[in-house]
């Protein structure tokens, strides 16, 4: 589904990732951790698209279509979604106008008729429902003095909305206490699906104790360091990412 | 001389006018000499410093002579609204297009002409009070011309139904015409209406308008008055819009522009009473090489009144705005608030704002806040609705309706903000079905 090949990013001319190799294929569920500064974010945001990250070597293919010549838009409309660790406030639109453009946008992208209302409204109602949301959040301004737990939520909404082929989630524990972080990884485990990939990014493996992954993958330097299964994970937790720093050194 | 051009069709206008009164005849005549010895103001007088008005002064303008107008196409161009109607076009009263019938007990409204016949002294105690040939070489320029226009009376305690709308309608005839109408309302104590103002007209119109509005608010009264600025994009327009406030009387002006080639607006409330509140709401949208200025004056000559604006300004491809706001406490007015905003965004980067608020306080006790904001379309909100699949111009549409939002919320009147909202989002090759949304979230909530 998703192959990064020797992956190389620059920010600001300084080099962040160094060669990052990664596939994820669809029903799988992929971790990757990593200390602070070791290029985590810079992925996620290099697939979605984001401005200011000049991809100096490699490849990123979705469904053998080469991602970085797409268009922000076109890569969601193809069912890359990343969901921000820190989602921006978006003062005046309100969700519900987020959410509707959004499933239009992909409807139009595949050729699709816009969905009818009273069906897009028995969808929202339901995923509301889902995670713990009421209805007075599709008239408020996106993520507009939302709490960090209510904004997550918010994207976790967005992606059952839009049910993404690849789901990439940034961080998506970070800010969250027990009993959101439960809503939260409730809701990313109803998205787990045998034709749907998943992309975690997180830095605590807390996370990982309620969204089991398949692979965990540890980032160093710009570079996969490790790979493992969910055990890796647990490794982390108890022994810190310093032995995987200095393994990866020698 | 431009001026001169402006005279002499003054004195050719005077020839076939009927007799007058004195007092009248009168004030023209002191119109005509305060305008011949102020002339058309320039660019080196400080109220006009981002506002050439060469346009105005050099043109050449006729004064219309009837008010011949298709009805089929004034239909398309009256708001659909169910109100009472007057009116004008190029000035001139339009009977065939007005409807002022069922006009509850105690409220008149009709045309100047009207009023001046039934009974010109009632006429001549008010109009000019509040705006006088001092005030600018465009109200001594009104002043020697008025001959049309409308006023609204409403008795004390008068609540009315429906809005009152006044209607301009600019046609795009074989030479250009000008006219200098007066708005007059009277609202009597308690009493309560929202007059609509609303200028539009046939494309390729390039007429110049040149109107003074006073609005006389007693005690308690309520006043909404929306100046709904739909005019041909050649029009050119001078407003001077001047309110008088009483005790507890409440005064609210929706000043929403987007027509008009050149347009400037004074607005100016007077709070003579305590517990006077004076809202100013403003939206301009400026395209092409349109040029649109807001000035406003909130006076504060009582203590314990309120005014409270908000102004907003979204300029795309070449056009200018300018907003000047201020904020004026009086000696001794105590315990007031004057709050003041005013945010623009740029959508091109050949659009231009001139933006000055400024706050003069001769008092100790009060609350006051200013502020003006420029900038653009924020690029991390444009990022995120794009990672949602929602393509550039969609996103730069959402929010540029996100940012005109604030005032748009203030609009009661839901024919008008969609008006409003469609000429701001319209503008995009994919317009964004908001309604279909409003109305599927409104079914919602009632689940």
């Amino acid at each position: 589904m998703l192959e990064v090949k020797d992956l190389h990013v620059e920010v600001e001319g300084q080099a962040i990732l160094k060669g990052l190799s990664l596939s994820i294929k669809a029903g799988e569920v992929h971790a990757i951790m990593g200390p602070n500064g070791a290029g985590k974010s810079t992925l996620s945001a290099v697939i979605a698209g984001k401005d200011g990250y000049e991809v100096t070597r490699g490849s990123i293919t979705f469904e053998g279509k080469d991602v970085l010549e797409m268009e922000i838009e076109e890569r969601a409309q193809a069912g890359l979604l990343l969901g921000f660790q820190y989602p921006v406030e978006i003062p005046g639109v309100k969700n519900i106008y987020l959410l509707k453009a959004a499933l239009n946008a992909q409807r139009k992208a595949r050729g699709e008729e816009e969905v009818p209302a009273p069906e897009f409204m028995k969808l929202i109602k339901d995923k509301l429902g889902e995670m713990k949301m009421d209805a007075s959040f599709l008239q408020r301004a996106v993520n507009e003095g939302f709490s960090g737990g209510e904004k997550k939520r918010n994207e976790i909404l967005q992606m059952l909305v839009l049910q993404p082929k690849l789901a990439m989630l940034d961080e998506i524990d970070s800010g969250l206490d027990i009993d959101a972080m439960k809503v939260v990884a409730d809701g990313v485990n109803s998205l787990r699906a045998a034709d749907r990939g998943i992309l975690l990014v997180t830095h605590y493996q807390r996370l990982l104790d309620y969204i089991v992954p398949d692979q965990v993958h540890v980032l160093v330097d710009g570079r996969i360091a490790k790979s493992g299964d969910a055990e890796l994970a647990k490794q982390l937790e108890s022994r810190g990412y310093d032995w995987v720093v200095e393994e990866s050194a020698a | 001389m431009s001026e001169q051009t402006f005279l002499e069709r003054l004195a050719q206008r005077a020839d076939k006018r009927a007799p007058e009164p004195t007092w009248i005849a009168a004030r023209r005549q002191a119109g005509a000499a305060r305008f011949e010895a102020l002339g058309f103001p320039t660019r080196r007088d400080e109220a006009w410093k981002y506002t050439d008005v060469r346009a105005i002064a050099n043109g050449e303008f006729a004064l219309a002579e009837d008010a011949d107008f298709s009805q089929t196409v004034a239909a398309t161009l009256t708001l659909p609204i169910d109100a009472y109607r007057l009116t004008f076009v190029d000035g001139v009263y339009a009977p065939a297009l007005s409807q002022l019938e069922g006009l509850p007990q105690g409220v008149q409204l009709l045309p100047l002409s009207q009023a001046l016949a039934d009974n010109h002294e009632a006429v001549g105690g008010p109009l000019g009070r509040l705006t006088g040939v001092e005030f600018s070489p465009f109200s001594a320029l009104n002043t020697a011309f008025m001959e049309e226009g409308a006023v609204l009376r409403l008795a004390p305690g008068s609540v009315v139904d429906k809005p009152l709308v006044v209607q301009f309608l600019s046609r795009h005839g074989k030479a250009p015409v000008m006219s200098h109408p007066r708005l007059l309302v009277e609202a009597g104590a308690r009493s309560q209406a929202t007059l609509i103002e609303h200028h539009i007209g046939e494309e390729g119109a390039t007429n110049f308008t040149n109107l003074v509005a006073e609005l006389i608010i007693e005690r308690g009264a309520i006043l909404d008055h929306y100046k709904l600025q739909e005019a041909p994009l050649g029009d050119l327009h001078v407003a001077s819009i001047h309110a008088e406030q009483a005790r507890d009387s409440r005064y609210t002006s929706f000043n929403l522009n987007l027509g008009g080639g050149l347009v400037r607006n004074d607005l100016i409330s007077d709070l003579n009473g305590q517990g006077a509140v004076a809202n100013f709401y403003g939206l301009f949208y400026g395209q092409g090489r349109q040029h649109i200025d807001n000035h406003t004056v909130a006076n504060h000559n009582a203590p314990l009144t309120f005014s409270n604006e908000n102004y907003k300004g979204i300029l795309d491809d070449r056009a200018r705005g300018v907003f000047n706001g201020r904020v004026v406490v009086k000696r001794d007015s105590q315990k007031i608030e004057g709050f003041q905003s005013n945010a623009n965004l740029l959508l091109s980067d050949r659009a231009e704002i001139d933006a000055k608020p400024e706050l003069e306080i001769y008092a100790d006790d009060v609350k006051c806040s200013h502020g003006t904001t420029t900038g653009q379309l924020d690029q991390e909100a444009i990022f995120a609705l794009r990672t949602r699949g929602i393509d550039l111009q969609t996103a730069r549409g959402l929010l540029t309706l996100a940012f005109a939002g604030e005032v748009l919320e203030e609009v009661n009147l839901d024919v008008i903000a969609e008006r409003v909202e469609l000429a701001v989002a319209g503008k995009l090759p994919e317009r964004f079905n908001l309604t279909g949304l409003v109305e599927a979230a409104a079914a919602l909530d009632e689940q």
